[in-house]
Parts: C-alpha cells; sequence; structure tokens
C-alpha cells in the first residue's frame, strides 16, 4: 500500500484514505459566460495526461477531508512531493532532473 | 376498515421506550472486549481559527490544534478532525450544542448525537483487532492515548480514539454500526487466535 504525506495530518498516511480528484492547477475563468466554446473544451476536458510528472489534487477524503495537490510520476506511480491547496506549483521538485 | 381503525388506536397509546442502534451489545474474546458504549452528546464543529479561543472557552474544554489529537476535560472529548473541524463528544449529559450558541464568534456547530453509535474495544489485542480493518499504525509510537483520527475500517469511515494503552473508542454512524460491530466480532475472534 503506498503512503502519502497529507500537508494538512503533517504525516504519512495510507493510500485507502484518499481520492483522486484529477489534475491540479487548472483554473476557472472568472467569467465563465465569456468564455468560447474552444476555451471552455480546453478548460473542461482536455487534460495533459503527461508520462512523468504531474500535478495533481488528491483529497484525504476519510482523515482530514482537506484537499491538497501533489506531484506523482505517472511511470512509477511514486509520489515526488504533496502540498497544500492554493499554495503556488513549485518551481523546482526534488530529485527530479529539469 | 376496522382493523385500520384498530391500528390507529394502537399508535395512539404511550409510546415505546426509545431503543438506540445495537444498544448493551457486547463480545468478549481472548484479549478483546467489544462493548457498544452508552449515547452521548456529540456535535460536528467547524470553525476558524480566530474563533477556537472563544469556543474553547464556552466548551470549557481546549480545543486540539495539532493533527490526530483530542483533549478531554470533565467528561467531554474535543477530537481533531481536520484543521477547521472538531468532534466533540459528551459524555457527562450536558448539551455543548448549547454551550456554542452562546458565543458570538463565527463557528458552525451541528447536533449528530444520534448519527454516531460508539464503540469501545479494550484489551490486550484491541489495536490488532482494530488493524484487521484499518490501515493505519496503531502502534504507541505512532497512535499514543488521546490520539484521534478519522480513518476507514474495512468499507466504512470510522473515528478512531485511543482512550487508553489497550482501549480505543470507535465512532461510526448509526446506519453502519451493525458493520461495525460485525467486522469488529470477526476481527476479535482472528486476533485472539
Amino acid at each position: 500500500m503506498l503512503l502519502i504525506r497529507c500537508p494538512y495530518c503533517e504525516e504519512e498516511r495510507p493510500e485507502l484514505e484518499f481520492r483522486n480528484a484529477g489534475e491540479a492547477h487548472i483554473a476557472r475563468s472568472a467569467n465563465i459566460t465569456g468564455e468560447s466554446d474552444d476555451d471552455f473544451e480546453k478548460f473542461f476536458f482536455i487534460r495533459s495526461n503527461p508520462k512523468g510528472i504531474i500535478y495533481e489534487r488528491w483529497r484525504h477524503m476519510h482523515g482530514c477531508a482537506r484537499f491538497f495537490n501533489a506531484v506523482r510520476d505517472t511511470v512509477t506511480d511514486k509520489f515526488i512531493m504533496t502540498y497544500k491547496a492554493g499554495e503556488p506549483k513549485p518551481a523546482k521538485v526534488p530529485g527530479v532532473a529539469k | 376498515m376496522a382493523k385500520a381503525a384498530t391500528r390507529k388506536t394502537a399508535a395512539a397509546t404511550p409510546s415505546v421506550e426509545r431503543r438506540a442502534a445495537l444498544a448493551g451489545q457486547e463480545l468478549s474474546a481472548t484479549g478483546v472486549k467489544l462493548a457498544v458504549l452508552p449515547t452521548a452528546e456529540r456535535i460536528s464543529l467547524r470553525a476558524p481559527e480566530a474563533s477556537v479561543a472563544a469556543l474553547s472557552k464556552a466548551l470549557g474544554v481546549t480545543l486540539p490544534r495539532k493533527p490526530k489529537t483530542s483533549a478531554s476535560k470533565a467528561g467531554r472529548t474535543a477530537l481533531w478532525l481536520g484543521p477547521d473541524e472538531w468532534l466533540v463528544i459528551d459524555e457527562a449529559g450536558k448539551d455543548p450544542l448549547a454551550d456554542c450558541a452562546e458565543v458570538t464568534a463565527l463557528h458552525s456547530a451541528v447536533g449528530i448525537s444520534h448519527r454516531n453509535v460508539a464503540i469501545s474495544v479494550t484489551g490486550p489485542a484491541a489495536a490488532s483487532a482494530i488493524n484487521s480493518g484499518c490501515p493505519q499504525d496503531l502502534s504507541l509510537d505512532a497512535f499514543p492515548v488521546g490520539a484521534a483520527s478519522r480513518t476507514i475500517l474495512g468499507k466504512v469511515e470510522i473515528v478512531l480514539l485511543r482512550t487508553a494503552e489497550d482501549a480505543f473508542r470507535v465512532e461510526c454512524w448509526r446506519s453502519f454500526s451493525d458493520y461495525v460491530f460485525t467486522f469488529l466480532s470477526y476481527a476479535a475472534g482472528d486476533a485472539a487466535a
């Protein structure tokens, strides 16, 4: 079982307590009615789906119930780091070249 | 028609006594004892940082700010569930909801006394019985006396509180209580074996 560090509980907790909540850092337009269909499609349906590092939202559903963000490698399934919701995308991810 | 009328009269007679889910159920296995705890007053409390001091004063118990901790005073226990969320359990028969109602600071207190059922799991094998369905580390280093956490047991969500080195309080939703008690009964048997 994976151990995922919850930034609010400040410790690693078993995977079963968590839920994935999709890609992180997707900002909803402040003027959603003014969005063109193409822009709305991009915001609503199109996800990056990379091979490698992905930024995701996770929720500590059966714990503190808070949403937070995680950096995960889609190849190894390893969690590289987690940080609180609302914090900016980390410029440097530990242990990753580039 | 006549039958329906009879039924109506029967319903009008003094109502039957209220019986809590699983009331009084107990189970003893080698090293583990399960018991359904008596009803208690409970509230779900949400409040921002600025209101915590005022609420702590009104409740008479300091709301814990550290993750996975609880505070207890005079039969009232406050469990940290999230950064702005607590579960307050009162076993002394006083109403924490009324105490919160006097606080003017921003908060949300919801009475959930009958939403939850509490089961005590005691004995030297208590931790291993709970661990058969709960993935958390329940060793004394990671989960000391007084530690509290929302977590899962088998397929349902529970709130777990360690009341002593070999005693836990398992809080689950009322409609899940039969599942939880049955799950723990089998787990107690396994832990004993």
